[in-house]
């Protein structure tokens, strides 16, 4: 009995450590893991930010639950264990008890499913730029952008159709002896990155060409399947410039741990003399010259 | 009637059944051949168990360890297998083969099961659908589908003969157990002993029958979706074939409508095990018993309308997203009463901590961990992050590794002085506790805190940043794995030189029917039916 429980008081003392260890892993690092990183990476979409808090207050949630649950059941192994209570009750109902551990759980999962459904309604459908300003008052959204992207066994291939500019991206640094840096983490950096502007209403179509794909933002909660046959659209607003990294999130064979997704999130200014950049680019490769626009 | 027992009884003391391996190859004893599933488990979760060791291995540091640089292929045969065995070749054999075929006709006071023949074709079955799985991680390139086998990857994405076998094996893994359902529900309904009415009937033979029940309805579905996956294979159909007219959502709808209540397949009985247990070793009958048998029920109806939530990512509409999360968000309810109702009967009692009641301890408090972060996942707008990351894998290993293997455990450790008339031995059954206690929660807890950094399941080279909580995930699941080992010793030491033990040798708390025959409980037992008041 005594070895029962130190040992629970040692595994709620490791946990606690977990808890406390839990508080933001590091302030600089945007758009990628950082080395013990316990919890979200920091959001760069306002859905992102509510995404963290809607966990945070199920995180607590959960976490008293398992206390609770915990607390009685050390207690009761503490109480009534054979030598504390020799003579066991015969009690085997209590209308009261039963209907309250009844109704307090629906009670505690209305609670929980009123953020819910606000969130997923303003999550799961692309609004316009009139809907953002009136969730987001503090968000400038300044335009709209649409970009395709398509799933490759194991690449992705990204359209962006008023802009006229295609373009693959594959793992930059997934093989032995590729160049890795913090700015370029290794099984993360891609060879072309997904540019968009700052503030912007980014609208994403998705599909795949072979099997399901899944693409992937952690820093701007954004995860929606690419799947053949069928156009998927998922949206974000990036809030923070910088380079953020994903990874396909559906198994799709053997290269599934190797296509990486990056974006770069940049000023209007600088967007605008990417896509030029970008189009001459395509323009010489090509041999096809654009219509001005 | 009572001429009829008689000779019966005198048929027991002159049994002159096939011996040697005939007796087993060839049987119809409901106990034989309990105790092969139970044999036929305890092999492939070694299998199994050696098999996550391997994963763990890979993903124990960055870059590739245990596999050569570029075969990733072999990784993902390792995801497969892993889940296919432990689901279809260790939890269930276990549970439902091992314990319901050993323990309904006891506890219901039945001579044997419904249909003998039908029992022994559901073992039988098990032995070629093993080597088929076991055979596709060995021909070809092996099927690395994920348990889940998606369409197209299984269609298109891995050719060969691999994935076929895979196919084939669920078919045999399906129908032993639709024939096993077939069997159960006829015997717990059709032969309880006088006076045991459904309502009086013992809880693990409720989940029995609640679990049989999702079997027989969902592998139906299971069968047509993976028979149809195995004709777009090889005959050229295209029912998952966008770019042809068919639908590739439609695989995942099909196999989730199983998928789903398979996990309660899973844990359903688990709880039966839980319920016994607690309350023998709280001396006490169990609190709120209706309460409890309806509580599964409920689970079990509720499992069958809330596949989709697996699908949050796939592309449904935002309506059907919502109603998913309502649905799935219920079923919290029933296992929060199955839960209070485990500590309401606890409470008050006289608690003795063998080893079977510190299995049921642990289940109830781990179950509630992965039971509460399902909760978490049951919400949709969470799953855009968390959707196929190591939170899911953390979540989903708290409810089986910890939930139904727990039980098995419980189970194990409460019947086998039952079944085999020796008692195991009681410190090293709290050795075996213990380290296992130590090891999945090492391994598992730390998968929550990946989930959440980010990292992607199925992978098998992550970012360096995941590297920490993988080392420690790794450490763990060695430990787990010595764990299992330990199981093994101890289970051949308790079979072959064990205390010999008596009927009833967990006293006044043990009152169910299987603790009124001997120990080992003879060849043939309830000869004449007891009568229940």
């Amino acid at each position: 009995m005594m070895m029962v429980r130190k040992a629970a008081v040692a595994v709620v003392g490791v946990l606690a450590a977990m808890l406390a260890m839990a508080a933001p892993v590091s302030a600089q690092v945007y758009g990628q893991p950082v080395p013990w990183q316990m919890n979200f990476q920091h959001a760069a979409t306002p859905t992102m930010a509510e995404v963290i808090n809607f966990h945070t207050f199920l995180t607590w949630l959960i976490t008293a639950i398992s206390v609770f649950v915990l607390a009685l059941l050390l207690y009761i192994m503490w109480r009534f264990n054979a030598k504390a209570n020799p003579v066991p009750s015969k009690n085997t109902h209590n209308t009261v008890l039963e209907v309250v551990w009844t109704v307090v759980p629906v009670a505690i999962l209305v609670i929980m499913a009123i953020p819910s459904f606000r969130l997923l309604y303003k999550m799961d459908v692309i609004p316009d730029a009139a809907k953002v300003r009136e969730w987001y008052p503090d968000v400038n959204v300044a335009g709209t952008l649409d970009i395709k992207a398509t799933g490759v066994q194991w690449n992705w291939s990204y359209e962006y159709p008023n802009e006229r500019i295609k373009f693959d991206a594959f793992c930059a640094n997934c093989f032995p002896g590729d160049p890795v840096s913090p700015t370029s983490p290794r099984l993360l950096e891609t060879d072309n990155h997904v540019v968009v502007p700052v503030n912007t209403l980014v609208r994403v179509l998705l599909g795949a060409q072979d099997v399901i794909h899944a693409w992937a933002m952690p820093a701007f909660g954004v995860k929606q399947d690419a799947v053949p046959g069928r156009a998927n659209e998922t949206w974000f607003i990036a809030i923070r410039e910088g380079t953020f990294f994903g990874q396909c999130s559906e198994l799709c064979g053997q290269g599934h741990g190797f296509m990486p997704i990056t974006v770069e999130v940049v000023s209007k200014t600088r967007y605008d003399q990417w896509v030029v950049q970008k189009r001459a680019e395509i323009e010489t490769k090509s041999g096809v010259k654009f219509a001005a626009n | 009637m009572s001429a009829q027992g008689a000779a019966h009884a005198d048929d027991a003391h002159a049994h002159h059944g096939p011996t040697g391996w005939q007796r087993w190859a060839y049987s119809t004893n409901h106990k034989d051949i309990g105790t092969m599933y139970l044999i036929f488990a305890t092999v492939f979760g070694i299998v199994g168990g050696l098999i996550s060791v391997l994963i763990r291995m890979e993903l124990q540091d960055p870059g590739m360890q245990v596999l050569a640089e570029g075969d990733y292929q072999q990784f993902n045969v390792f995801t497969t297998a892993h889940g296919l065995i432990m689901v279809f070749f260790l939890i269930m054999p276990a549970l439902i083969g091992g314990f319901g075929n050993w323990m309904i006709p006891l506890m219901i006071g039945a001579p044997d099961m419904a249909f003998p023949r039908l029992n022994n074709m559901s073992f039988w079955f098990m032995i070629p659908s093993a080597m088929l799985l076991v055979g596709s991680a060995l021909v070809g390139d092996g099927a690395g589908t994920g348990w889940t086998v998606y369409a197209p990857l299984s269609t298109v994405g891995q050719p060969g003969p691999s994935v076929d076998m895979a196919i084939l094996a669920l078919h045999l893994a399906g129908a032993s157990s639709i024939l096993s359902s077939i069997n159960f529900i006829t015997t717990i309904f059709n032969m309880r002993a006088p006076g045991m009415t459904l309502h009086r009937m013992p809880l693990f033979v409720w989940s029995q029958l609640v679990t049989t029940f999702l079997l027989l309805l969902s592998l139906p579905v299971l069968a047509g979706a993976i028979t149809m996956l195995l004709t777009d294979r090889n005959f050229g159909t295209a029912f998952y074939d966008a770019s042809r007219g068919g639908d590739v959502l439609l695989y995942q709808h099909l196999f989730w409508f199983f998928g789903h209540p398979e996990v309660y397949v899973l844990v359903l009985p688990a709880f039966g095990i839980i319920s016994h247990v607690v309350s023998t070793f709280s001396k006490k009958p169990i609190f709120g018993y209706l309460g409890m048998a309806y509580a599964m029920v409920a689970i079990g109806a509720v499992g069958f309308i809330v596949w989709a939530h697996h699908m949050y990512t796939a592309g449904m509409s935002v309506d059907t997203e919502a109603y998913f999360l309502a649905a799935t968000l219920v079923i919290a309810v029933p296992t929060g009463v199955k839960i209070f109702s485990w500590l309401a009967t606890m409470w008050g009692g006289s608690i003795e901590f063998k080893t079977p009641m510190l299995w049921a301890v642990g289940m109830i408090f781990m179950f509630t961990v992965g039971g509460v972060t399902g909760v978490v996942l049951a919400n949709s707008p969470i799953t855009t992050a968390f959707h196929d990351t190591y939170y899911v894998v953390g979540h989903f290993h708290y409810v089986m590794a910890m939930g139904a293997l727990f039980g098995i455990f419980a189970g194990w450790y409460y019947w086998i002085g039952k079944m085999s008339g020796r008692q195991y031995n009681e410190t090293l059954g709290k050795w075996h506790f213990w380290l296992t206690m130590v090891g999945v929660n090492l391994t598992f807890f730390p998968m929550h805190f990946s989930g959440l950094a980010g990292m992607p399941r199925r992978i098998p080279d992550y970012p360096d940043a995941f590297s920490g909580w993988n080392y420690v995930s790794s450490i763990g699941s060695y430990i787990g794995f010595a764990a299992a080992l330990l199981f093994v010793y101890i289970a051949i030491k308790t079979i072959t030189s064990g205390q010999r033990v008596g009927a009833n040798y967990w006293g006044e708390g043990a009152t169910t029917l299987e603790w009124t025959v001997d120990s080992p409980a003879p060849h043939h037992t309830h000869e004449t039916m007891p009568q229940i008041h």
